[in-house]
């Protein structure tokens, strides 16, 4: 069972790979959108391990709502609305359950995503975060592990596609041969996951 | 509810609709909003709060500088949000979404950001409900200009 500690951990450990990460979600950032993916996930993050801390939430609904409450906030671009309300939706989907499971994961995250795309209009191919996050959710009830991987590989399979929504659809042809950076953060939440779960 | 819904539009006819001015620029968002109150004449008892750029001065949005503008501006008829792309358009949806963080009757309206803000102050400033200046603002979208 997943409990409030993994919860904690799966938001702590993303921090961490976010800050990693940083330079290369904003250099990926650089030719297709604005240069600031990483150092806004960053500020997002810091912001999301500070909070949790301070008012310790005890319920894995209550950490995740208040981690993407936070990400509302902090964030200062498109993706502090979108992944905030991954986080708010999925926490909101878990209720006040004190454990959940994996397939419980799966089907609140699912929810998540749905808003996700709800908010910001995207289907799966438009390039988007979406690419990484939907082939994750199908694999959950497989293992953490098979979430990952299909993260990653969604995240890398956004590199032949044309951007539909967000600043690179601007670009139109010229969006194809990047990888998109949203769907490069999103595996490394996916990521986050499998690591809190040591898989 | 419907209570609330009757007294708060019978309310309409002396309380103005507020007007929130949301951009990535904190520039762009206090210039239109100077624009549409000079614009509007004499229409400067309408309550407009621009909601522009990060709290740290930087191009972006910020839920807290959007939810504060929009407190600063509700006068009980309702608040009308105007943005102009990207984040700012998300920021507002998610913070609807919310429920409880912006007033009630907050309204993100779809238009053009400079021609409707131009025309939402006009409208509000007629003491006009949400409904007449939302309309108002995305009317703004069929003025063609040649």
């Amino acid at each position: 069972m997943l409990d409030a500690d993994f919860f904690r951990r799966w938001m702590t450990v993303t921090a961490a790979s976010v800050d990693r990460e940083a330079e290369r979600l904003t250099a990926l950032d650089s030719p297709i959108g604005d240069a600031d993916h990483g150092s806004n996930l960053q500020r997002g993050f810091t912001a999301v391990t500070a909070a949790l801390e301070k008012e310790a939430p005890d319920t894995p609904g209550a950490i995740l709502i208040l981690a993407g409450r936070q990400l509302i906030s902090t964030v200062g671009g498109a993706s502090g609305p979108l992944y905030g309300t991954l986080l708010r939706r999925t926490g909101k989907a878990l209720g006040d359950a004190a454990e959940v499971d994996r397939a419980q994961l799966a089907d609140a995250l699912r929810a998540g995503v749905d808003a996700v795309m709800t908010l910001g209009g995207a289907a799966p191919g438009d390039k988007t975060m979406i690419d990484a996050l939907v082939p994750a959710v199908d694999a959950l009830g497989e293992s953490f592990g098979a979430a990952r991987n299909a993260a990653e590989h969604g995240a890398l399979a956004t590199i032949p596609l044309q951007a539909r929504k967000g600043r690179a659809s601007y670009l139109g042809e010229r969006s194809i041969g990047h990888q998109d950076p949203g769907a490069t953060s999103s595996a490394l939440l996916i990521a986050g996951l499998a690591e809190a779960a040591d898989e | 509810m419907s209570d609330e819904k009757m007294s708060a539009e019978k309310m309409s006819d002396e309380k103005l609709v507020g007007i929130v001015l949301v951009s990535h620029s904190a520039q762009v968002a206090a210039s239109v909003a100077e624009l549409a109150k000079a614009l509007a004449g004499g229409a400067t008892a309408v309550p407009v709060a621009p909601a522009g750029g990060t709290e740290g001065g930087e191009l972006g949005t910020s839920a807290e500088l959007i939810a504060a503008a929009a407190a600063s501006v509700d006068r009980g008829a309702g608040v009308a949000v105007l943005t102009d792309l990207g984040s700012a358009v998300l920021t507002v949806k998610a913070l609807l979404a919310e429920g409880d963080e912006l007033p009630a009757q907050s309204r993100l309206v779809d238009c053009p950001f400079v021609e409707g803000a131009v025309a939402a102050v006009v409208t509000a400033a007629t003491g006009a409900d949400l409904d007449a200046v939302a309309a108002a603002a995305s009317e703004a979208y069929s003025y063609r200009k040649v």
